[in-house]
């Protein structure tokens, strides 16, 4: 025994032709059944993830920009009262809405512009008869916005019959649903993250019993616990990132398709989609927030294998 | 370097399948471990590889208590011993070269650094031309000659062996026997658990002779 290993240190590596000979298998094989089962659980979890972050974002982004419109923008409204002009009421309130710091501009809508604007629910009647509130629009600086009780205080002490519209109410309404949505997309997000973190540990547990033989082969020669879980977690980091990979693609490819379709949306008659939720399309941030949750899936998955294969471990010898 | 006293071993609550065993390997020697199937020569080489735990008595392995080990000291210690299973043990989707060379890719060594060592061993062996072959393709002598390959790999201090020319012919029985034994030159202590008297009568060595559990020494 002790002459071939002196022959063998005496000859150097190159004399067996190296690249003939080389370590090309990986300890574990890769493509054990469970492995697969594991990239279709990690690619589905990651697609559901990745659609319910992009359906929280575009509600989130929807629901700032809303806000953003209504907040630039509120309406004066002048009651029809007895013994008053409307027509001078309103200029009037154009001119005081207009002396307020903060407002951009203010415009009296005249009383031909408003029976148009009621002409699609009340048809051509004749709207004379009708006491018919006026409107006067006011656009507020984006930058500056105006102080709101100023305004109602001007508009109260010179116009008894005029209201001052801020949209306050409903943007506050708009607000809690938008926050409700978004709770309730954390809450699927959660409930998935959770499942994906079962599915792996059951799925490790499985392939380490699979791969006993390995595993006890392994021990034999003398590995540690931190080799073999080692080579477990790198297998499955592996497959979470080709399971983050094509779940996170898919998501992604979606919200690109939605995001070209947008157009077609729009021009829909009624403009449905897009009167309510502006533009029915994922921003930026909602590609890298789901390139961010691929991510995270490929950890978690490497994480919760890491763990389960070091119990594992310690149950088998 | 091994000591064993009073070691008794029973499975469950079943009856004693090793007791009182007292004995010792000393450092460079060589001995056979005989005895009828169902004796318990498995059962003391699991063991001696600390793959089970006594259920009394002292077991002493390379200065250290065996039966209270730490996790992480086992793997050190299992490093130092090299083991050929009846059932050889190797991995199916790994090159022959790939199995021999699992200890030391396992101790973290750099592939080209033992290389050449692997593949002197492996044509000593006999299995130069199955350096790709995989297990399930091997005859079971070469599956064998694998086997002892990977306990010889690392150069243990311990080897052990449970039948290690079950599977080949009487002229390889021989040379491997002759290996085994030249072992000891380099400071390898070797036991070799067999039935075979054939075997054991070609070298004179002494001879653990386990029967219903008990152990007796003979020459």
């Amino acid at each position: 025994m002790s002459e071939p290993r002196r022959a063998a240190e005496a000859k150097p590596a190159r004399d067996y032709g190296e690249p003939m000979v080389a370590h090309v298998h990986p300890i574990l094989p890769d493509d054990t059944v469970s492995g697969r089962s594991l990239l279709a659980v990690v690619a589905i979890m990651t697609f559901l993830a990745g659609l319910t972050i992009g359906a929280v974002e575009m509600v989130h982004a929807a629901a700032g920009a809303w806000r953003g419109d209504m907040l630039r923008e509120v309406t004066v409204q002048l009651r029809p009262m007895p013994g008053r002009d409307l027509d001078a009421d309103t200029r009037k309130a154009a001119e005081i809405a207009k002396s307020i710091a903060g407002v951009a501009d203010a415009r009296a809508f005249s009383k031909e512009e408003t029976e148009r604007l009621l002409q699609p629910w009340l048809g051509n009647a004749d709207l004379g008869a009708l006491p018919v509130p006026r409107l006067v629009q006011v656009k507020v600086d984006a930058q500056a916005a105006p102080d709101f009780d100023r305004l109602r205080r001007a508009l109260a002490e010179s116009l008894p019959n005029a209201g001052l519209d801020d949209h306050h109410g409903f943007a506050a309404r708009l607000a809690a649903i938008a926050d409700a949505v978004t709770l309730a997309g954390l809450a699927v997000l959660a409930l998935v993250l959770a499942a994906t973190m079962l599915s792996v540990s059951f799925a490790t547990r499985g392939a380490v019993a699979a791969n006993r033989t390995i595993v006890e082969v392994l021990h034999f020669v003398g590995a540690r616990d931190a080799f073999v879980a080692r080579i477990f977690a790198r297998h499955f980091l592996a497959v979470g990132l080709k399971g983050g990979l094509i779940g996170g693609a898919g998501a992604a490819a979606l919200f690109g398709l939605i995001r070209l379709a947008a157009p077609l949306f729009g021009s829909l008659p009624g403009e449905g989609a897009a009167v309510f939720l502006g533009r029915f399309a994922l921003n930026m941030r909602g590609f890298l927030w789901i390139a961010a949750a691929a991510a995270a899936m490929s950890l978690i998955t490497a994480l919760s294998s890491r763990i389960t294969v070091h119990r594992t471990l310690r149950a088998i010898d | 370097m091994v000591r064993f006293e009073n070691v008794g071993l029973r499975y469950g609550t079943g009856p004693e399948v090793l007791k009182d065993l007292t004995f010792s390997i000393e450092p460079r020697s060589f001995q056979f471990l005989t005895g009828p199937s169902g004796a318990g020569k498995t059962s003391l080489l699991r063991l001696l590889f600390l793959s089970l735990r006594p259920t009394r008595g002292l077991i002493s392995l390379f200065d250290r208590d065996a039966t209270r080990l730490a996790r992480g000291e086992i793997a050190a210690l299992r490093r130092r011993i090299g083991i050929v299973f009846q059932d050889f043990r190797l991995l199916d989707h790994l090159t022959t070269y790939e199995n021999v060379a699992l200890p030391l890719r396992v101790s973290g060594r750099d592939e080209a650094g033992y290389r050449a060592e692997v593949v002197e061993l492996l044509q000593w062996v006999g299995l130069g031309e199955r350096l790709h072959a995989l297990p399930p393709v091997l005859s079971g002598g070469e599956k064998q000659r694998a086997a002892i390959a990977r306990a010889l790999i690392s150069r243990p201090e311990l080897l052990l062996a449970d039948e290690p020319t079950g599977n080949v012919d009487p002229t390889l029985a021989r040379r491997l026997l002759r290996l085994l034994v030249e072992l000891r030159k380099t400071g390898t202590s070797v036991l070799i658990a067999t039935h075979d008297v054939a075997l054991m009568d070609q070298y004179d060595a002494p001879r653990l002779v386990l029967d219903d559990g008990r152990l007796r020494v003979a020459h």
